[in-house]
C-alpha cells in the first residue's frame, strides 16, 4: 500500500502545478520562484549533508577487500578490489561509480529440497540500474542546451548522438526510452520481488513515481502537446534563470509547469533523502580506502587513552604459578616468612 | 537446548513458509516484535563478570543484574531511552560510516539473500537491509529533517523498549561477516551497524555471557579461555609430549622470554581443545624444524578479541596486551597464528588504536631474508604469510604424500578475506603440502567466503539450532565438494572456525574434518631426527 501513498503524493504535486499555472500571475510564482528555491535548497541542501558527513571522523580502516591483498611479491595483488595506493583507491571507485561493479556481482539465491541452496549470477538489477542513471544523466546534461546560449557543441553532439536510433517524428531520445524503462524495471521489482516489496517504504516509491512523472511529462511535451509548447519561449525562461534576469511567457502550456514542478520537488527532495547515494558513494569508508593499514598507520583522532591491564598487575596475581612453573618474572617471590616463634 | 532433527532442520529450511520459500508475511515487520524463548537467544552475561569489567579502568559496563529476555521486565536503567539515544548522537559523531551507511541505503535488496542467518532462517529481519533499518529507522525518526513528521509510513519511528528488543535479537544473529558489505552498490558494512548496536545495548547492560566472560579472562588471565600461566604452558607442553610420542622429536618451546627475536601469538583455542590443538602442533613442529628463535607468552597469550564483539573501547583494551608485551620481552616483531576476527582487529585496528610500534622492527623472515613491508608498521605477521615465502624459498622440507589420507577444501574465513584480503597464501600453503584438493564453487568462496554461522561470540550451545541454520550455506558448500570430490577435510585459518565447523560438519556433513592449514604444514614437515612411523592420520593419530 506504501506505493499509493506515494502515488497519491505525486498526483498531488501535479495537480497544484496544473491548476496553479493556470490561475493569471501565478506563471511567475510557478516559473521563477520555485525554481530559485529549489535550486538553492538543492544546492544548500548537497552541501550541507557532505559537510555533516565530513564532519565525522572516519576513525579505523575498514576497508571491504574483495580480492588478494598486497603481500609477497609472488603473490599477485589484486589492485583493484583490495587496492594499496591512492592511484588504485580511484581507479576502485571509479569502476564502483561508473560501473557499479559491486551490484554486477548480485546473485540470486533459492532453496530447493535436501536442502541445497545455490546462487546464480542475476545481473538484470545491475542492467536497469545502470540503463536508468545513465539515460538520467545525459537527459540531465541534454537539458543544459535549454539554460546557455549559444549551446556548447558537446551538449548539440549528445543530442544529436541520443536521437539517432530512434525512429518517428519528432524523435524519440533514447535515454527518454532508457529512463522510462529503468524506472519501470526498478518499480516493478519493488512490487514483485518479495523480499525488496517487503523493505520498501514510501520513501522508495516516492522518487520513482516522481521520476516517472518527470519523464512521462516530458516525452509528452515532446510528442503529444507539443501545440502548447513554444521551445523559444522555454529557452527565454531557461536562460532567463541562469543570467538572473528572469521571464515567464504567458503562453506556454500547463503540462511544461507540471513538469517543471516535478523537477523542483526532486530537487528539494534530493538532500534529505535517499537520493543522497549519489553524494555517499563517494564518502563510502569500506570502498575508499587503502588496504595498506599494516604498512601505514591510520590515525584515529579521538583515540581514546585506555591502557591495557598490566603486566605488572598480572604477574602479582599469579608470580607463585608462574615461579612454580618455571615461568620467568620480573619480581622473584618475597622470602617465606618464618612461622613466628612462639613467645 | 536441543538442536532439532537433521531431517526436521532439512525439511525445514527448504518447505517451512518463509520468505526465502515463496511465502510473504502478513504484517509489515515494524508489527512485528522479537519474541525470545529458550534456544533463540545467548544467555545474558553473569552478574560478577559485568561487575568485574566495569571496574577496569577505561571500560564502561553498567547495570549488571540479574536478568532474562524471556522476561517483559529487562531491569533497564530508568532513563535507558536518553542513554540510547545520547548513544546514538555521540556515536554518529565519532564514525562517519554509521552516518553514510544510515543516509544512504536505497534499499535495492542486494544485499537481501547473501546473509547467511536470512538463508538459514528465512526470517525477513535477517536481511542485512531489514537489520540495519531496525537502528535506521530509529535514526532517521530522531536524528533528521522531517523525520516525526513522516512517520511510521516513512519507516520512522520511536525508540521503545520493543525496538530494544529487536535491536538485542538481531544484533546477536549477525556474525559481522561482510558479506552483504561486498555486494552493496554504496558498500554499506552491516557490521558496523551491528557494532553500533551492541555498543549501545551494553551502555544499558544488555550483551551476552559468551562474549563477555571471554573479554573478562582476556583482561585478566590473558587469554579468552581463562588459562592462567601455568596451565597455559601445561597445555602447550603437553602438546610437545604428543609431538614426541608421534615424530620422537622432543620439542622446548619458552614461554615470556626477554631477548627472544619473535614474540609468537595465537588464539589461546589453539591450545586448548581439537582440533585447535593440531594446528598448535604444527606451529610448534615447524618453528621446531626453522629452529626460530620465538617465545609464547602467558600474559598475552590470547590473539582472538573479543573486544571486537563489544565495544571499541574493550577491543583496545585488550588488543594492548600485545604491543606491551612485544616491548617488555624486548622481541623484534609479532609473528601471529591463524584466526579470524583476531585479523581483522590486527590489520585494521591494531596500529590505529595501539600503534605506532616504533620499539619493534620492521618484520624480516630470519630463515629467506624477506622482508614484510606490508606489515612495516604495525610489525605482525600473518604465519600463512611467513609459511608460503619460506615454501617459496624452498626452506621447508615437506613430504607432501603425508596428508595423502586427505582430500582437502579450504574455507576463507570472513574476516581474513574480506577485511584483509588474505586469500592467495593459504592456497599457495596448500598446494604444497597436500595433494587432493578442490575448492567449493566460486559464490561461496574468496571475498564471497560465507561465515561458520558461529563468529562474533555466537559459538555457544544454547543457539545450537541457529548456528546449525546459519551455517547451511557454508556446510552445503562442503556438502557439494564431498559428493563431488569425495573431500573429508575443511582446512581453515580461523581458531572459531576449527571450533564452530566442527560442530556444523558433525551436524550437515559429519564425513568431513575440520583442520588448520598449520596442521597440515606440520604434518607435511619432516623433522630432522624424526622417529616417525606410518601415521594414518597424520598429527590426530592417536599413538600409545
Amino acid at each position: 500500500m506504501k506505493y499509493v501513498y506515494s502515488l497519491g503524493a505525486v498526483i498531488a504535486l501535479m495537480l497544484i502545478a496544473w491548476f496553479g499555472s493556470l490561475i493569471p500571475g501565478m506563471q511567475y510564482f510557478f516559473g521563477v520562484a520555485v525554481p530559485y528555491l529549489a535550486i538553492v535548497i538543492f544546492l544548500g541542501g548537497f552541501a550541507w549533508k557532505i559537510w555533516d558527513w565530513a564532519k565525522s571522523p572516519v576513525p579505523f580502516s575498514i576497508q571491504t577487500t574483495c580480492g588478494q591483498a598486497k603481500s609477497l611479491d609472488f603473490i599477485p595483488h589484486n589492485r583493484l578490489e583490495a587496492p594499496n595506493t591512492n592511484t588504485e583507491v580511484i581507479a576502485r571507485m571509479a569502476l564502483e561509480i561508473l560501473t557499479f561493479r559491486s551490484l554486477f556481482r548480485h546473485t540470486k539465491a533459492d532453496v530447493y529440497a535436501g536442502p541445497k541452496l545455490t546462487y546464480e549470477s542475476a545481473k538484470w538489477l545491475w542492467l536497469f540500474a545502470l540503463i536508468f542513471h545513465y539515460s538520467f544523466l545525459v537527459i540531465v546534461i541534454r537539458h543544459l542546451r535549454l539554460f546557455l546560449e549559444p549551446v556548447p557543441a558537446p551538449i548539440v553532439w549528445l543530442d544529436w548522438a541520443d536521437s539517432l536510433f530512434e525512429m518517428g517524428l519528432p524523435t524519440l531520445y533514447l535515454t527518454d526510452a532508457g529512463l522510462l524503462i529503468g524506472l519501470l524495471f526498478l518499480f516493478a521489482r519493488r512490487l514483485f520481488t518479495r523480499p525488496v516489496r517487503y523493505m520498501s517504504l514510501f520513501n522508495d516509491y516516492f522518487p520513482l513515481f516522481l521520476l516517472l512523472a518527470i519523464g512521462i511529462t516530458g516525452v509528452l511535451m515532446r510528442m503529444v502537446f507539443r501545440g502548447g509548447i513554444d521551445i523559444a519561449a522555454i529557452k527565454a525562461m531557461g536562460v532567463g534563470l541562469v543570467t538572473f534576469s528572469p521571464v515567464v511567457s504567458p503562453d506556454i502550456s500547463a503540462i511544461f509547469y507540471v513538469h517543471l514542478f516535478l523537477v523542483c520537488a526532486l530537487l528539494i527532495y534530493f538532500p534529505f533523502s535517499k537520493l543522497m547515494h549519489l553524494g555517499g558513494v563517494f564518502l563510502s569508508p569500506t570502498r575508499n580506502m587503502r588496504n595498506n593499514t599494516r604498512e601505514v598507520r591510520h590515525v584515529n583522532p579521538w583515540n581514546p587513552d585506555i591502557k591495557p591491564h598490566s603486566y605488572a598487575a598480572y604477574e602479582d596475581e599469579f608470580r607463585e604459578y608462574m615461579v612454580e612453573a618455571g615461568i620467568p618474572v620480573e619480581k622473584e617471590l618475597e622470602p617465606q616468612k618464618e612461622a613466628a616463634e612462639p613467645a | 537446548m536441543a538442536v532439532a532433527k537433521l531431517e526436521q532442520l532439512e525439511q525445514s529450511v527448504a518447505s517451512d513458509p518463509s520468505m526465502l520459500t515463496g511465502a510473504y508475511p502478513t504484517e509489515d515487520w515494524m508489527d512485528v516484535p522479537a519474541e525470545f524463548y529458550s534456544g533463540n537467544f545467548a544467555f545474558p552475561a553473569k552478574v560478577n563478570i559485568v561487575e568485574y569489567l566495569d571496574s577496569q579502568k577505561g571500560l564502561h559496563f553498567p547495570n549488571a543484574r540479574e536478568w532474562s529476555p524471556e522476561q517483559d521486565d529487562w531491569k533497564l536503567p530508568e532513563d535507558w531511552k536518553d542513554i540510547i539515544l545520547n548513544g546514538l548522537k555521540e556515536r554518529l559523531d565519532k564514525f562517519r560510516s554509521l552516518k553514510i551507511f544510515m543516509d544512504c541505503c536505497v534499499r535495492c535488496g542486494a544485499c537481501a539473500d547473501k546473509c547467511h542467518f536470512y538463508l538459514g532462517t528465512g526470517d525477513p529481519k535477517n536481511m542485512p537491509v531489514l537489520r540495519a533499518e531496525l537502528l535506521r529507522s530509529v535514526y532517521r525518526n530522531d536524528f533528521t529533517l522531517g523525520g516525526k513528521i513522516l512517520g511510521k509510513m516513512a519507516g520512522n519511528r520511536e525508540m521503545t523498549i520493543g525496538v530494544l528488543k529487536e535491536w538485542f535479537m538481531y544484533s546477536y544473529q549477525c556474525t559481522e561477516c561482510r558479506r552483504c558489505s561486498v555486494f552493496c552498490p554504496y558498500g554499506i558494512d552491516t557490521a558496523e551497524v551491528t557494532i553500533i548496536m551492541r555498543e549501545l545495548l551494553h551502555l544499558v547492560g544488555v550483551g551476552i555471557n559468551w562474549i563477555l566472560e571471554p573479554v573478562s579472562n582476556s583482561n585478566r588471565t590473558g587469554n579468552h579461555m581463562g588459562l592462567q600461566p601455568h596451565t597455559f604452558k601445561d597445555n602447550v607442553e603437553f602438546l610437545t609430549d604428543d609431538i614426541e610420542s608421534l615424530t620422537g622429536v622432543k620439542i622446548e618451546p619458552t614461554f615470556n622470554r626477554k631477548g627472544a627475536e619473535i614474540l609468537f601469538i595465537t588464539p589461546s583455542a589453539d591450545v586448548f581443545a581439537e582440533p585447535g590443538l593440531y594446528t598448535a602442533m604444527g606451529y610448534l613442529i615447524l618453528f621446531e624444524h626453522l629452529g626460530l628463535d620465538y617465545t609464547w607468552s602467558t600474559y598475552a597469550s590470547e590473539g582472538g578479541n573479543f573486544g571486537l564483539f563489544t565495544n571499541n573501547e574493550s577491543m583496545k583494551k585488550l588488543n594492548a596486551k600485545m604491543y606491551a608485551e612485544a616491548e617488555r620481552l624486548g622481541v623484534r616483531y609479532i609473528l601471529g597464528g591463524e584466526c579470524g576476527h583476531m585479523w581483522r582487529v590486527l590489520h585494521q585496528y591494531m596500529d590505529t588504536m595501539n600503534g605506532p610500534a616504533d620499539f619493534l622492527e620492521v618484520p624480516k623472515s630470519p630463515i629467506t631474508g624477506t622482508v614484510f613491508q606490508n606489515c612495516a608498521s604495525t610489525k605482525m605477521v600473518h604465519v600463512s604469510e611467513f609459511t608460503a615465502d619460506l615454501i617459496r624459498h624452498n626452506k621447508l622440507k615437506l613430504d607432501k604424500s603425508r596428508n595423502d589420507y586427505l582430500t582437502v577444501t579450504y574455507h576463507d574465513s570472513c574476516n581474513t578475506a574480506r577485511a584483509m584480503g588474505l586469500m592467495e597464501e593459504p592456497r599457495y600453503i596448500l598446494k604444497h603440502v597436500v595433494n587432493n584438493f578442490h575448492e567449493m564453487p566460486e559464490n561461496t568462496i574468496r571475498e564471497q567466503t560465507f561465515c561458520c554461522g558461529s563468529g562474533t561470540g555466537l559459538n555457544t550451545d544454547e543457539i545450537m539450532e541457529l548456528r546449525m541454520r546459519s551455517g547451511l550455506p557454508r556446510a552445503n558448500a562442503v556438502k557439494y565438494v564431498e559428493d563431488k570430490h569425495g573431500v573429508n577435510m575443511l582446512s581453515c585459518v580461523c581458531a572459531i572456525d576449527r571450533a564452530t565447523l566442527t560442530s556444523l560438519m558433525n551436524y550437515w556433513n559429519p564425513n568431513v574434518g575440520v583442520s588448520g592449514i598449520t596442521e597440515l604444514v606440520g604434518n607435511a614437515i619432516v623433522l630432522d631426527g624424526e622417529t616417525r612411523g606410518e601415521l594414518d592420520e597424520g598429527l590426530r593419530t592417536m599413538v600409545f
